[in-house]
């Protein structure tokens, strides 16, 4: 992976070991198992009877897992997509392609952190890859805004857009961001003629855009890099208008209403199937994402591989009406 | 809930000014003059003592805009349905039955086909009296027609767009109408067709971020609110008093956000001019 500085390289190569998994407040059954495991291999894993107990808790842990995740409350789901550990696009821009050129910088402002993107090989096709990046560690997380972008960042993925187009490239991005971050310097700057245009220039881009929603599909924000041709989610990603918070606040007048929102407002990926907003739910392994970041890029890698070449059989012109019709369809 | 709530762009609220009110009487809400009725009628709504733009009603709008008050309305019946089932502390359905009791409009945009100085337009404007001008389904639709029929008649298309951004009760119907509205506004683009937008206080959220700002030419109102982000979220956010002009027309001009800033007394006789000078009428 060249031009991403080294400690994040490091960082997106590893993923979280068992104990370092960080628990849901639902997930709470599900870790005292797991703190019984962690336990019991610290003893000795020589001893059969500890190791069969190992293996008898392992399975129960699995089974509990499979129970709350199969019945998880729109809530919940929220909680997911926002995991700490949740992989990020670094984390999938590592597993899914190869050779990733980072490409930085708007060419007016500034290279904006928080929305990563460039070029690529996905199964040696090139393509170009844009996505929200939230950051990992504290310093990281600040210097990313955290994936909250601003102007610039809109505009450096136009400008990549733009590339990608030049050159005849598919385009695919990542969506996880809580939303633009609403600031003095981005409004100064045109925080909302730059997710407009963003809508505008994608609307008759020719070239394939395929969209994945991660993990937040944060509003505006979230919108200004997914206007495409398939639009996928994650199981457990969530995408809404606003945030449930920002929704309960104003419908509410209170924040603390946002797990009321949430379920209203019906962020969930198969609710927003149900409605055709969404073309496909990529399925998570068991337990979501964060529990396994190697597998959920195999799954998402496929979903990928599988609707670009589709859409590659689509003349521009056609790709492109297709997209215009698509979008029409929503809210008649 | 924790820290990020307050980093979340705020959609859908705005502070409340009053509208015109019906009596003969009211005062400035900028200045607290008294105003006569038939005096502001007059002076486009506009308060003789302190030039304050007072809020005016989308067919208020229509009327000062196109020649002779004269318009055919686009799709005026649509009407919004529930799409998400929104469950609040009222059903979304009965808001809207409420909003067009309280706006005597059916949507939070009306279409017009008319004449301005002669020159054939289509011209879309806000209501925000209807749910704070908010866009939902049924406005990004409207909104699209009105494009198509620019785009069909091969007139200009003017918006004078008051909002408070996307509509909360249909979540993502309504953001979706951003991508939607700006890739018709695209499309109009591509036939030469020239497209003014004319940004009306308040614009903020998912209308800012989308049809608002595509402006061929954008024009401000004098004093009006225009931005992505309300004033209190990024108050919240970044923890500083901002300055009393932020998000205000001098502000947006003095930004790069808007061509110029025009009165509404002049508005038309310069819609009319700029059109003139990009638009070859056949």
């Amino acid at each position: 992976m060249n031009n991403i500085k080294q400690e994040d390289t490091n960082k997106y190569e590893q993923t979280f070991n068992e104990r370092d998994q960080k628990f849901l407040e639902f997930e709470k059954p599900i870790q005292e198992v797991s703190e019984k495991i962690s336990a019991l291999k610290l003893a000795d894993i020589g001893n059969p009877a500890i190791k069969s107990q190992i293996e008898s808790l392992e399975k129960d842990r699995e089974q509990l897992i499979k129970k709350i995740y199969s019945k998880l409350t729109t809530w919940e789901t929220v909680q997911v997509a926002r995991h700490p550990q949740r992989p990020h696009t670094l984390d999938f821009i590592k597993r899914i392609f190869t050779d990733f050129d980072e490409l930085h910088g708007d060419r007016q402002f500034a290279d904006d952190a928080s929305i990563v993107g460039g070029l690529a090989y996905l199964n040696d096709k090139p393509v170009m890859i844009i996505g929200h990046e939230k950051g990992r560690d504290t310093e990281e997380k600040v210097r990313r805004n955290f994936g909250m972008p601003q102007p610039e960042g809109y505009r450096k993925a136009k400008r990549l857009m733009r590339l990608a187009e030049q050159f005849s490239m598919p385009i695919i991005t990542f969506i996880d961001t809580a939303g633009a971050y609403p600031g003095i310097e981005g409004e100064e700057r045109g925080q909302s003629e730059a997710i407009a245009r963003n809508l505008a220039v994608m609307s008759e881009l020719k070239t394939p855009i395929l969209v994945v929603v991660t993990g937040e599909g944060g509003s505006g924000g979230a919108l200004a890099i997914s206007v495409g041709d398939h639009l996928s989610m994650l199981e457990y990603a969530t995408y809404s208008v606003a945030s449930p918070e920002a929704c309960a606040s104003i419908i509410w007048r209170s924040s603390d209403e946002a797990e009321k929102a949430a379920e209203s407002m019906k962020v969930s990926a198969s609710e927003l199937k149900k409605i055709n907003i969404i073309d496909e739910i990529i399925q998570e392994p068991l337990g979501g994402a964060h529990r396994n970041y190697d597998l959920t890029s195999e799954i998402i890698k496929k979903s990928l591989v599988k609707n670009l070449t589709s859409l590659q059989k689509l003349s521009n012109e056609k790709l492109i009406e297709r997209r215009y019709q698509r979008l029409l369809k929503i809210g008649t | 809930m924790n820290w990020l709530t307050r980093l979340i762009p705020t959609i859908g609220t705005s502070k409340s000014k009053s509208t015109v009110p019906d009596g003969l009487w009211s005062s400035c809400p900028a200045c607290e003059s008294v105003l006569y009725a038939p005096e502001l009628e007059k002076s486009l709504f506009v308060c003789p003592k302190c030039d304050h733009h007072l809020r005016i009603g989308a067919r208020k709008r229509l009327e000062m805009f196109l020649d002779g008050g004269a318009y055919k309305e686009i799709a005026a019946d649509l009407i919004t349905k529930d799409p998400l089932k929104f469950k609040d502390t009222k059903n979304y359905t009965n808001r809207v039955k409420d909003a067009i009791a309280a706006s005597g409009e059916n949507e939070a945009i009306v279409i017009a086909s008319g004449k301005l100085e002669s020159m054939p337009v289509i011209v879309a404007a806000f209501e925000f009296r209807f749910m704070g001008g908010s866009m939902g389904g049924v406005v990004g639709e409207k909104f699209v027609m009105g494009v198509e029929e620019a785009i069909k008649t091969k007139r200009p298309f003017v918006c004078f767009a008051t909002s408070g951004g996307a509509r909360m009760q249909e979540s993502m119907i309504s953001l979706m109408q951003m991508a939607k509205t700006s890739a018709a506004l695209q499309k109009l683009k591509a036939q030469n067709l020239p497209y003014i937008s004319v940004m009306i206080d308040p614009i903020y959220g998912g209308v800012s971020a989308s049809l608002a700002m595509l402006g061929d030419i954008n024009i401000a109102e004098p004093d009006a609110l225009v931005g992505f982000a309300g004033r209190r979220v990024i108050e919240q956010t970044v923890r500083v008093d901002l300055p009393d002009d932020f998000q205000k027309s001098e502000f947006l001009l003095d930004k790069g956000a808007v061509d110029m800033i025009v009165h509404r007394k002049n508005l038309r006789l310069k819609v009319h001019a700029l059109l003139s000078k990009l638009y070859k009428q056949k």
